[in-house]
């Protein structure tokens, strides 16, 4: 049944500060909503329990991207189209960038936020494998101050995070030091666009004297959380990349997953699919370095 | 039905905006939806109600340039906004290139996601005034449509783009 407008408050802040201190008045008591294309799903559906949001759409201290000497800060409120379009992103952030370019269609890319989709805590989220493979770091703001987190112990079960009640995020930051290094993503769903993915992963690799020197994957919808496969890493770090090699991370990483069976899909497609996109990338990983 | 214990209890508030280039105010509840908002109060139903949840596309209307669904945006956000309806692309009786498009190459057939494709069009083609098939495909495809298959849709978002060519 559809929510009535009347039974909901909606204020909308000029400043990031005016903001915080609203929620630090009543931690807990107001529901932050930037490009609403979660909050107003729920909303639309009469399930969503809060009564009174702030907006944080489009305040000006959460809608920039910084690319500092080490590394590039992206305000909270940046949308999907902020990030696709952004030189900086697109160059040395790529799969942050292709993850921002298959969520939604245009109009969801034109209001959906970084920060809102990490806060949404879904394990389906596009954009949480690269910030997992990019180790990104949060700047999380209150009226108390600033603490910067990482993202990897940020989001702590379905759903859930770390966020305080009276904390917004600020900054997602990302260090500059992947650009050597061959960036993989793929998203498997019903269709390219409005869809959410039954399989996504996003990695990066780099090899050197013909062995995987570095190695980062991290997948969706699998797990409660978006996850690294680090057993996977692991396994193949050090190792020069053969068809033995490719199996065996094929099989570690189905074993390293807790896929379930839900409305969009199967367990045992999942984990059909995350094998075949490990070994996909393990593949195209090992043809890049034969080409070096 | 929600389960509020005081229904009816926040206040009204009152909102200015633009609309096809026209400042218009309203009084309303500042959680209500855009879409509903130019429905019901500024009786502009070009913008469609289809899913309510941002998968369809047939609420599209231009906010401040962007393409947005109107039905996911409260009406507190669009203070001070330029909102852009398919009733405001058309310089009155003249259609606009894309309408004329979509009437010619069978673009329309139900009607109803035809206001977000258009708009969704132009989004597009003010962005890439030549785009490539597949900059079209992924520039509509947010919009749903249950009749056409796309194709006609498609053919005339490449008329429009041929047609202000040889203009």
């Amino acid at each position: 049944m559809r929510s009535n407008p009347t039974d909901y408050q909606l204020v909308a802040p000029a400043s990031l500060q005016a903001a915080i201190s609203l929620l630090a008045a009543e931690p807990g008591g107001w529901l932050p909503i930037a490009g609403g294309t979660d909050v107003m799903v729920q909303y639309a559906a009469g399930k969503l329990p809060a009564r009174r949001l702030v907006s944080i759409w489009n305040l000006p201290e959460l809608r920039r991207i910084e690319t500092l000497p080490d590394e590039i800060q992206i305000g909270a409120g940046c949308t999907y189209t902020d990030l696709r379009e952004h030189a900086s992103v697109q160059r040395e952030f790529s799969l942050l960038a292709r993850a921002a370019a298959w969520t939604g269609g245009i109009a969801n890319q034109n209001r959906g936020t970084l920060g809102g989709n990490i806060v949404n805590a879904s394990p389906a989220a596009d954009s949480l494998p690269a910030l997992l493979v990019y180790e990104a770091e949060l700047i999380l703001a209150s009226v108390r101050g600033e603490r910067r987190v990482p993202y990897k112990n940020f989001h702590t079960g379905y759903k859930k995070t770390k966020l305080a009640p009276d904390e917004l995020i600020r900054t997602i930051c990302l260090t500059r030091r992947f650009s050597g290094h061959l960036a993989h993503a793929r998203k498997v769903g019903a269709r390219n666009a409005q869809a959410i993915s039954k399989v996504c992963i996003a990695a990066l690799g780099r090899c050197a004297a013909g062995a995987v020197e570095d190695i980062r994957i991290a997948v969706g919808s699998v797990a409660p959380v978006p996850i690294r496969l680090t057993k996977t890493e692991r396994l193949v770090t050090g190792k020069p990349i053969e068809a033995s090699l490719i199996a065996l991370a094929r099989e570690t990483a189905i074993a390293e997953i807790q896929p379930i069976d839900d409305i969009r899909s199967t367990a045992k497609y999942r984990s059909a699919v995350m094998g075949n996109l490990v070994a996909e990338f393990l593949q195209k990983l090992g043809a890049h370095e034969s080409q070096i | 039905m929600t389960e509020s214990s005081s229904p009816g209890n926040y206040a009204l508030c009152e909102i200015s905006f633009t609309v096809n280039g026209e400042v218009r105010t309203v009084r309303t509840h500042p959680m209500e939806r855009l879409l509903d908002t130019l429905r019901h109060q500024l009786g502009l139903t070009g913008a469609k109600e289809g899913c309510g949840e941002g998968e369809c596309g047939s609420c599209s209307v231009l906010l401040n340039g962007a393409l947005v669904n109107s039905c996911l945006v409260p009406v507190l956000q669009a203070k001070g906004a330029d909102i852009v309806t398919i009733e405001g692309l058309a310089g009155g009786a003249q259609l606009d290139r894309l309408q004329e498009a979509f009437l010619k190459c069978g673009g329309a057939q139900c009607g109803i996601c035809t206001p977000g494709m258009i708009l969704a069009a132009h989004h597009l083609l003010r962005r890439k005034p030549n785009p490539t098939i597949e900059e079209i495909r992924e520039g509509l495809s947010g919009n749903l449509c249950r009749c056409t298959g796309y194709i006609q849709i498609f053919e005339a978002v490449e008329d429009a783009v041929r047609r202000r060519a040889a203009s």
